[in-house]
């Protein structure tokens, strides 16, 4: 993992000595609500519903079990005993008193993390592969470029005032894990012809409004170029991006006004009149970034442990556990794991300080200290013996964090909606809670088999419903909640924006209309066909028909 | 309107904008190449400014302080190699003064309201909020990027 030096670590303390400032300056009245609005979100501060909302950055994911201790005292101290993991890899705490959060900002500071850019226009906090270093399929591990991303993006001089936010992810894998098709910025760690390493860089992908599919902008970037071309990228965003209409005002729709060859025209002309050698990181400092990333030291392990097959069969939750919840690592004898922190019923991404302590605990047992946070608002041990398996299981059964259902249909994905957002049009959880109970049978969500559902509580699309398996947007239609359901969407590398099915359903209209089409795939879908490659084969045709039945399916 | 230098301190405007007036302030539009001081949209195309690179001051307007456009105006007329002064004119608040600074303009002309609710001190206080940052090429100081590669050869070397 990462680790500051004096620099890092002065700067953001720096940092929190500003929002002091900056808080002291708003309760003087020298400076307005107007203008503090855009200072405190550039530090993670919504005024919610009911009270503030702090979101701190996990950069890329990473955490460590000692960071992990941290936001669990925050969360019982400031917060009332939660955190809640988002689906930008980062934590948000509900309920903290403004004069607080400085306080917060210095303890997120002693374990080197901070909230910097968690909202607000600016560049945001980076995202990556939540399996980075240990998938198969990597070229590289993304989160060198990543830290490298989140420095050089820290109160950036010029970009600091861009027309709207700006969402940067990485990937450095053949499967992306990292949606880096819907965001504004996409890295992918790809080779060229004669091997050197850099990256296809793609632009102008997006949910919200008007969800888009990114395009790419550069097929190669070498890697030592890599600031310099976002620095021409970003200049021509701030100087071009419209700023007469918020909706219209993210690079996707730059892109999509004037095309793609014309942005590309105009970046590459301004990266051509730039001097680079200014501007670039040189290789020595991507090497120093790079050289924390290296794997731990893993045990020589054979491929497969012998009394793991004994432990499956004597425990079928445990193999059920196994089946969902564990991924292929890199290593032989080692697997990385998945947390659900969607067990049946919950609140998606809630995670109780004490479960958090847990996670440490167990992070350090099994995983090196290691722990990543998914976009899927789950939580992932990367580096895990496969011998341990069995009593990392069972540890986080006892603190009930063992939901066999990653990927399933119960792991769902909701922004907090109604409940807690001052944008929401509609409420996310409770939806979220009826399917999870709806679809709580362990046998009926392994048959189903791999499928995403995603919700958001309004057109701004925190849950990326546009790209869910199945996506659900909660509006409001005359005064009452009216879910919009959308099929077939995709974040992967076969990105696609989800096809709306029909009218708006009521809240409790939904589980009916979800489990009809559920219903439709078992009954068309080839042997071993996932819920999404049915509905690339058959289109959207049958399932809308379903959808549309007015007489609700009999179970069974 | 008050003005404020690089170092955070009121100072008297040379400039004026009146007709006729010795040390002209004109707008763009309708200048002529030669022009002692121009003013222009966050919007101008950094090109069309090259022939009044003779000025002695180019002042860039921010109609909002969260309009962002005139720290990229300022960056670009810098790269295209305009040296004279660089004038931010609009509403920008304390916390926006080192990204000035450091995108290339040298002072900052404020409306009266604005200026009287945030004294030197608060300007002053903000523009040195960071020791070191991390861009590298911007007007700022040594950055960190930069620091780290000093340390590097020193360490070689010693
Ligand atoms: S999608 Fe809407 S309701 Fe949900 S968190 Fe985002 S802004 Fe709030």
């Amino acid at each position: 993992m990462y680790r500051y030096d004096e620099f890092d670590e002065t700067f953001v303390r720096e940092r929190v000595a500003q929002f002091r400032d900056q808080v002291r300056r708003r309760l003087d009245g020298a400076i307005t609500e107007d203008e503090f609005k855009p200072l405190r979100l550039k530090n993670g501060l919504y005024l919610q519903l009911h009270a503030y909302m702090l979101r701190v950055a996990i950069p890329y994911g990473t955490l460590s079990a000692h960071q992990l201790r941290q936001l669990a005292h925050i969360a019982d101290r400031f917060d009332r005993g939660y955190g809640h993991f988002t689906t930008r890899q980062n934590i948000q705490f509900n309920w903290p008193q403004l004069k607080d959060v400085p306080e917060i900002l210095d303890l997120l500071a002693d374990v080197e993390m901070h909230a910097i850019q968690t909202s607000g226009n600016c560049i945001r906090n980076v995202t990556a592969d939540q399996f980075a270093g240990v998938a198969a399929d990597e070229i590289e591990d993304p989160r060198p470029v990543a830290e490298l991303i989140r420095q050089w993006s820290s109160a950036h001089p010029e970009f600091s005032y861009l027309p709207r936010k700006f969402k940067i992810a990485v990937t450095g894998a053949a499967h992306d894990r990292a949606a880096v098709l819907v965001h504004d910025i996409g890295l992918r760690i790809v080779k060229d012809s004669v091997g050197e390493v850099g990256y296809e860089i793609i632009v102008g992908g997006g949910l919200g409004r008007t969800p888009m599919i990114g395009k790419v902008v550069r097929d190669f970037l070498p890697k030592r170029e890599l600031l310099a071309y976002l620095e021409a990228l970003m200049r021509v965003y701030n100087a071009e991006g419209r700023r007469d209409n918020k909706y219209k005002a993210r690079v996707k729709i730059l892109v999509h006004e004037i095309g793609i060859e014309e942005f590309r025209a105009r970046v590459e002309a301004e990266f051509a009149g730039l001097d680079k050698s200014t501007i670039n990181a040189d290789p020595e400092e991507q090497a120093r970034i790079a050289a924390y990333f290296a794997s731990p030291t893993y045990a020589a392990l054979p491929a497969s442990d012998p009394a793991l097959e004994a432990q499956c069969k004597a425990n079928p939750a445990f193999s059920a556990w196994l089946d969902a919840n564990r991924f292929a690592h890199k290593q032989a004898g080692y697997a990385a794991v998945t947390i659900s922190l969607k067990p049946i019923g919950g609140i998606p991404g809630d995670i109780s300080g004490a479960q958090m302590r847990v996670v440490a605990d167990l992070a350090e047992r099994f995983s090196f200290g290691e722990i990543r946070a998914t976009h899927a608002q789950n939580l992932v041990l990367p580096h895990v013996a496969e011998r341990d398996l069995f009593a990392l299981w069972q540890a986080l059964g006892d603190a009930e964090l063992s939901t066999a259902n990653a990927g399933l249909i119960t792991d769902i994905i909701a922004c907090p909606g109604l409940d807690y957002c001052a944008l929401a049009t509609a409420r996310s959880i409770p939806i979220a809670q009826a399917l999870s109970n709806r679809f709580a049978d362990p046998e009926r969500q392994r048959d189903i088999g791999e499928l995403n559902i995603k919700i958001s509580g309004c057109i701004n699309a925190c849950g990326h419903h546009h790209v869910g398996h199945i996506g659900i947007l909660g509006l409001e239609k005359r005064g009452e909640e009216s879910y919009q359901i959308t099929l077939g969407g995709d974040a992967t590398e076969n990105a696609a924006i989800g096809e709306i099915l029909g009218p708006g359903l009521t809240a409790e209209e939904v589980p009916d209309a979800i489990e009809r089409l559920v219903e439709t795939y078992r009954a068309e879908r080839l042997p071993g066909e996932s819920f999404i490659a049915a509905v690339r084969r058959l289109g959207v045709a049958p399932f809308k028909a379903a959808f549309l039945q007015e007489t609700h399916h009999a179970a069974a | 309107m008050p003005l404020l230098d690089r170092t955070g301190t009121y100072i008297p405007d040379s400039f004026s904008r009146e007709a006729g007036a010795n040390r002209a302030l004109q707008p763009f539009d309708g200048a002529e190449p030669g022009a002692l001081a121009i003013e222009v949209a966050n919007t101008t195309a950094p090109e069309s400014l090259v022939p009044f690179f003779g000025a002695e001051m180019i002042a860039i307007g921010f109609p909002a302080y969260a309009d962002g456009r005139g720290f990229t105006l300022a960056r670009r007329l810098r790269h295209l190699g305009y040296t004279g002064t660089l004038r931010a004119v609009g509403p920008l608040i304390a916390d926006q003064f080192a990204y000035a600074l450091a995108c290339g303009f040298d002072e900052l002309e404020l409306p009266e309201a604005h200026a009287a609710r945030q004294p030197e001190s608060h300007w002053k206080t903000a523009a040195r909020a960071f020791s070191a940052t991390y861009q590298r090429g911007y007007a700022r100081g040594l950055n960190i990027l930069d620091q780290r590669r000093a340390a590097r050869a020193g360490g070689t070397h010693g």
